[in-house]
This record gives structure tokens, C-alpha cells and sequence, in this order.
């Protein structure tokens, strides 16, 4: 069993009491944020990035863990509660959650939320453990051209899963690769775009970014949206789910961590789309779908287990590849990068503590999150019944102060406001954030391996076809570029016979 | 169809409502037992009608507009920069190809995309995020200047008053808590290197 020598000794990482801490810490933030309206788990890392500088780097990515873990059931807390779903992949989690509250069992909710989340992270921790260094070890041939062609595919696939129009959010992806050569060029040192600034020699770091667009673009952003009328209740009751509630569910919770782990390894909203057909399989199957809409317990624990399974095996292209699958998943990559590690497939090999401890404090944050939420509910609804108006403030300040002590530097928090600013009329103007962050996190991996395989290939751009792994990439890459505009095309021929469903289509597949 | 929580454009989400946990409780009249039966179909609807106007095409329009002309002056620059060959590229040739990206999709934006309804109208409303801003930006500039203590106290006041609709009372105090906890954090707790007065 020498296989698992590195997984005993990554919890042996995990279970020192300073690590235990920070996860315990990150969890409980990441939960304090996650809980405020319209800030999802991204919003919620980005904020708190600071806040994981001068730590070691082990420690500091089991608090990342923590925080993400937290910040995802934070946004469960408010579908349940408020109506209101922290981010997309609690959506679904709102029908049948804001249900099951109106009839009082709201602690029902959640404590099914809590234990789907962690069951469907945990079988997802399990499989992550067998597969990933499967994975790497595949990788480990990859070469520049395949880094290349793996970096477009991911980049093109965020951006086309996104919500909305995918010609805003290849935009949105283009100006994140523009953004990635401000600085000094690696292979020439020429500096590029920096317009003589001495603070844009370096290039931009990535943590001004993800706080502007993702922490005070969206806080802007929620300025002006006023929340629908949303009232939580007092005290929330009955956490423990019965044991009917229970056997009632289990069946989803079981589906939704296949189906979660499964789809969380593709690229592209995971969590999101696993909650969605989980959402749409118990529906499905049910004896009585019409109970859907109307409180049915397995709509909150499939989806809530299958977007946390979802969330869980998106680390696997993060962790094996170097390759994040999403947004939150390119903050992770970002946070990985700052404290000096290079996710890929040669991490299991050359870090296995890090690698194994990251993945086993994983389990951790799962477990504290079980035990953390049940008890707590009571505070955090307290939390909820803080204002908006007494929050808004207090992390916009938490932004500000952060970015200053990152590098004791102004120049960083202008640059955060800037890039609030950017990230708002994004956001109003209908262009995705995800994608440009992803694709700035991307974009110098991107260029050098771009480069260095056109030297390897003598500047023949055919050459990346003479590889089968990265010619199997680039035409799945040019597929799924041009599918949607046959698409639309022939739905424009069509549309002319039908011109009143034209512009709908034109509107979905543009 | 039920009637829907359609929220009147109450300035910055205001309403200085005691329960409500966030802005703008729009529900007024509208008894609690109406939101009780939406099915998920209906609750989309009235997400998507509670969403802020959409824009028309010249927003799209500007946006597109807005695209090529960070396009173009990028493709300028990169070609200054020097292009080289594939096989030995200067420092301007990754630039230029995403540049020529960025120009093809908002060229494709600005003719085919006119017409997507995905662009929020500027309302009224607007103005909070606009007014947020610029006590972020006067933050920024004063904080060198006179520390964080003020701005941070000025901020919160603005922000919680006039685009929160708290009232005096609880503003000035919430305010005056916030700013000493962060003094407590940041400086006593933390001993980071922020600028403070105190």
C-alpha cells in the first residue's frame, strides 16, 4: 500500500492543531461572508485572499478550503432562508428550501443541506484521492502544446458555459488575456503596456483583480439591486432532519454525489450545472413531482449535495493539470501561485505533503462544516437579520483595508477600486467577470507554452496537430467555437419563416 | 398570474424598515401568504421581472464600441511593440493575436448582438453605486493624507445613511463601532502598517 503512505501522512499535515485552527477560522468566515446577500463563494475568497498572505502555504490553502466550504453553505443558508441564492449553484436550492422555511422547517432545510453537502464532499474527497494522481500521472507527458491547447479549451469553455451572452463573455476573456501581458515580457523583457508606470513593470498581481471585480464589483453592484423584499425568520429550529426526512432523502443524496463528482470534473460552471440536473433527475424520478415546488426535502438535499461533490471534484483539473474548471476555482489557482506553487501534474510527485494536505483538509473543512452549521444556524440567521445598509460598509472597508496590507502598498487599492469599477459596469453592461479572471490567471501560462511550442514546432502553427493529445483538444476546441454558430445560423434560416421566435434564439445562442 | 413583487425604484434600496435584513423592502402591502405559492416557474418570472430595466441597443452599442476601441489601440500598440515571426515573435505578437480576437468579437458584438437585452438601464438607482464610488476614490486619496480613521468614519456614514436609509441614531453609532473594531484589528491586533491618524 505504498500508494497511501502520502494520503496517512497528508492528514497527519492536516491534523496538526495550528492547521486545525485556520481551518476552523476559515470555515466560520467563509460562512460570515458567504451568509451576506449576493456575495457567492468567489466574492467571499476574494475578499478574504489578504487574509491568507504570511501564513505557510499549506496552511494557508486549508484555510482557503475552509473559506470556500463555508462560503458555500453560506449562500445555501440564504436560499433557504431569504429567497436569495448566493451564487448560481444554489439556485435551485430556493423552490423547494424557501418552502420547506415557509412551513416552518427550515431547520429541516438546512440540516439536509449540511448533511448532503457533506456526504457528497466527502464521496467526491474519496474519488478525488484515487483519480487525481491517476490524472497527473497522465499529464506528466503533457508538453507545451498541450498546456496551450488545454489553457484555450478551458478559457473557451467558461466562457461559453457562462450565463450569459458568450460573445460578452470571449470579451470578457480577451481582455483578461490582454491584462495578463501588462508587465515585462518573460521572454524579451520588454515591457509591455505599462505606459512608463514603475508599479505596472512587474505586470498587475492577480489579487487586486479578483478583489476589484469579483469583492467590490459585485458589492457596487448589489448596491443599487435592492433585495426583494426578504424577511429572515427569527429562530430556526428542528436543525436535525428526522429520521423520515432522512430516508426520504437519502436516495438524492446518493444520486447527487455520483452526478456531482461526475460533472464537477468538467470544465465550466460544475457546481452550477450538477445542481441543475440533480435538481431535474429527483424531479424526475419521484413518484409525485408535483411535491416539487411545494417543499419536497430531496430538492434540497440532491441539489445541495451535488453542487458540494461538484465543487469538491472541480479541483481535480486545478490540482492534476494546472487547469482551473471555474471562476472560483481560477481564485484558488491565483491563491496556489502566490504562496509559490505551481498547481500541476508533477504537485502529487514533487509536494506530496502540500498536495495530500490540501486534499485531506478537504475532509476537515467538511467535517467542521457539519458540525459548525448544525449548532450555529441560530447565529447565522442572527446574522441575516443584520441590515444590508450596516454590511455593505463594513466589507467594503474589509476590501480596502485588505488590499492595503497585501503589500503595505496604495497603489494596490487604487488599483482595486479601479478594477471595482471594471467589474461593475461589467456587470451592468451584461459581460461576465468569471471569465476575465480566469482567463488573466491563464493568460502567462497560456503565452509562454504558446511560445515555446511554435519554437519547438519552427513556427508552424500546423505542428500543434502532429501531437494527438493536443490536436484531440484543439478540435474539440474548434467545436464547441463553432457549434453554437451553425447553430444560431440555422436557427436564423428557420427564424425567417418565424420571425417571432427569431430573436429569442438569437439571443441565447449569440 | 399573481401579483408580483414588482420593487418601486426606492432610491439606493433604501427604507429604513427595523426587520428587514437588507434595502429596499418593497413587499409593503403585499401579504406574505402571496409569495407562499410561487412554483419555481413563477418565482423565475418574478426574479426576472424584478431584474433592473434592460438597456436598449445603444448601450450595447456603446459596449461594443467600447470593445473595439480597447481592440484597436491594444492591435496599435502590440504592432509597435514589434511582431516578429511565429518562429522568433517579438514582445508584440501575443498582444496582437488577442487583440485581432477582441476587435473580431466586438465587431461581431456591435452587428449581431445589438439586439441582446443583457445590459441593465442606468436608473436612479444607479446613483448609489455611483455615490459609493466616489467615497471609495476620496478614500483612496485621503487615506495617505489623514489616515484611515476618517475616510473609513465618513464612508461608513455616507454609506449607511443616505444610501442605506438608516437613521441618524444608529448610523453615527454603527459607524463609530465599525471604525474602532477596525482600529482594534488592523493597527492594535494586527499591527499592520495601514496609515491612521491615531
Amino acid at each position: 500500500m505504498d500508494f497511501l503512505n502520502p494520503v496517512i501522512n497528508g492528514f497527519a499535515v492536516v491534523l496538526e492543531p495550528m492547521n486545525l485552527l485556520y481551518c476552523l477560522i476559515g470555515v466560520v468566515i467563509g460562512m460570515l461572508i458567504g451568509v451576506l446577500p449576493g456575495l457567492g463563494p468567489a466574492a467571499t475568497i476574494a475578499i478574504l485572499l489578504p487574509l491568507t498572505y504570511n501564513v505557510e502555504p499549506v496552511t494557508a490553502i486549508i484555510m482557503l478550503a475552509g473559506i470556500f466550504y463555508g462560503a458555500q453553505y453560506g449562500g445555501t443558508i440564504t436560499s433557504v432562508l431569504l429567497k436569495l441564492p448566493g451564487e448560481a449553484s444554489s439556485v435551485v436550492t430556493v423552490f423547494d428550501g424557501y418552502q420547506m422555511a415557509k412551513q416552518g422547517k427550515a431547520g429541516t432545510a438546512l440540516g439536509l443541506a449540511a448533511i448532503g453537502s457533506f456526504i457528497g464532499g466527502t464521496a467526491s474527497i474519496i474519488g478525488l484521492t484515487f483519480l487525481a494522481p491517476l490524472v497527473a500521472s497522465f499529464a506528466l507527458d503533457f508538453g507545451p502544446a498541450e498546456y496551450s491547447a488545454l489553457a484555450l479549451l478551458g478559457i473557451l469553455l467558461v466562457a461559453t458555459i457562462s450565463s450569459g451572452s458568450k460573445t460578452k463573455a470571449l470579451i470578457a476573456a480577451a481582455i483578461g488575456l490582454l491584462l495578463a501581458t501588462v508587465g515585462r515580457d518573460v521572454f524579451t523583457g520588454e515591457s509591455r503596456f505599462t505606459f512608463g508606470s514603475l508599479e505596472l513593470a512587474d505586470g498587475i498581481d492577480f489579487v487586486p483583480i479578483a478583489m476589484g471585480i469579483f469583492g467590490l464589483g459585485e458589492i457596487l453592484y448589489n448596491l443599487e439591486e435592492r433585495h426583494r423584499a426578504a424577511k429572515a425568520p427569527s429562530t430556526v429550529s428542528n436543525v436535525w432532519p428526522s429520521r423520515g426526512d432522512l430516508k426520504q432523502a437519502s436516495g438524492a443524496i446518493g444520486r447527487g454525489s455520483v452526478l456531482g463528482f461526475f460533472l464537477g470534473i468538467l470544465p465550466g460552471g460544475g457546481a452550477t450545472i450538477a445542481s441543475m440536473a440533480s435538481y431535474a433527475m429527483e424531479k424526475k424520478r419521484a413518484k409525485q413531482p408535483e411535491r416539487f415546488g411545494k417543499g419536497a426535502p430531496e430538492g434540497v438535499a440532491g441539489p445541495e449535495t451535488a453542487n458540494n461533490a461538484a465543487a469538491t471534484s472541480s479541483f481535480i483539473p486545478l490540482l492534476t493539470l494546472g487547469i482551473p474548471a471555474n471562476a472560483t476555482m481560477a481564485l484558488m489557482f491565483g491563491a496556489l501561485l502566490i504562496q509559490g506553487v505551481t498547481p500541476g501534474p508533477q504537485l502529487v510527485d514533487e509536494n506530496p505533503d502540500l498536495f495530500w494536505g490540501v486534499v485531506n483538509s478537504m475532509y476537515i473543512g467538511n467535517i467542521l462544516l457539519l458540525i459548525m452549521s448544525l449548532p450555529l444556524v441560530g447565529i447565522f440567521v442572527k446574522i441575516l437579520r443584520v441590515r444590508a445598509a450596516i454590511l455593505a460598509p463594513v466589507t467594503a472597508l474589509i476590501t480596502l483595508l485588505g488590499a492595503y496590507t497585501i503589500n503595505n502598498s496604495m497603489f494596490d487599492v487604487t488599483l482595486v477600486v479601479v478594477f471595482g469599477i471594471v467589474g461593475y459596469v461589467m456587470k451592468k453592461f451584461g459581460f461576465e467577470p468569471g471569465p476575465l479572471v480566469l482567463a488573466f490567471v491563464l493568460g502567462s501560462l497560456l503565452e509562454s507554452s504558446l511560445r515555446r511550442s511554435l519554437l519547438v514546432f519552427n513556427g508552424d502553427p500546423l505542428g500543434f496537430f502532429s501531437r494527438p493529445i493536443s490536436a484531440t483538444l484543439l478540435i474539440v476546441f474548434v467545436l464547441v467555437a463553432v457549434l453554437p454558430g451553425i447553430r444560431s445560423m440555422l436557427a436564423k434560416r428557420k427564424g425567417s419563416s418565424l420571425e417571432e421566435t427569431a430573436p429569442v434564439q438569437l439571443k441565447e445562442k449569440v | 398570474m399573481i401579483p408580483v413583487n414588482v420593487t418601486p425604484p426606492v432610491p439606493a434600496g433604501g427604507g429604513s424598515h427595523a426587520v428587514a435584513p437588507s434595502g429596499g423592502d418593497a413587499s409593503g402591502p403585499l401579504p406574505d401568504g402571496d409569495l407562499d405559492e410561487l412554483t419555481p416557474e413563477q418565482l423565475a418570472a418574478q426574479w426576472e421581472e424584478e431584474k433592473p430595466p434592460a438597456a436598449g441597443a445603444l448601450a450595447n452599442m456603446a459596449s461594443s464600441l467600447v470593445v473595439l476601441g480597447l481592440g484597436i489601440g491594444s492591435l496599435v500598440l502590440s504592432v509597435a511593440m514589434g511582431l516578429g515571426t511565429p518562429a522568433a515573435p517579438q514582445p508584440g505578437l501575443w498582444p496582437f493575436i488577442i487583440s485581432c480576437v477582441m476587435v473580431a468579437l466586438g465587431l461581431f458584438q456591435l452587428i449581431i448582438g445589438r439586439h441582446n437585452r443583457d445590459a441593465e438601464k442606468f436608473t436612479r438607482m444607479s446613483m448609489a453605486p455611483l455615490t459609493g464610488l466616489v467615497t471609495l476614490a476620496l478614500m483612496v486619496a485621503l487615506m495617505p493624507a489623514i489616515g484611515f480613521e476618517l475616510p473609513a468614519l465618513a464612508l461608513c456614514i455616507v454609506w449607511m445613511r443616505f444610501l442605506g436609509g438608516e437613521t441618524w441614531r444608529s448610523t453615527l453609532l454603527v459607524s463609530a463601532i465599525v471604525v474602532a473594531s477596525f482600529y482594534g484589528i488592523f493597527v492594535l491586533a494586527l499591527n499592520a502598517s495601514i496609515p491612521h491618524l491615531f
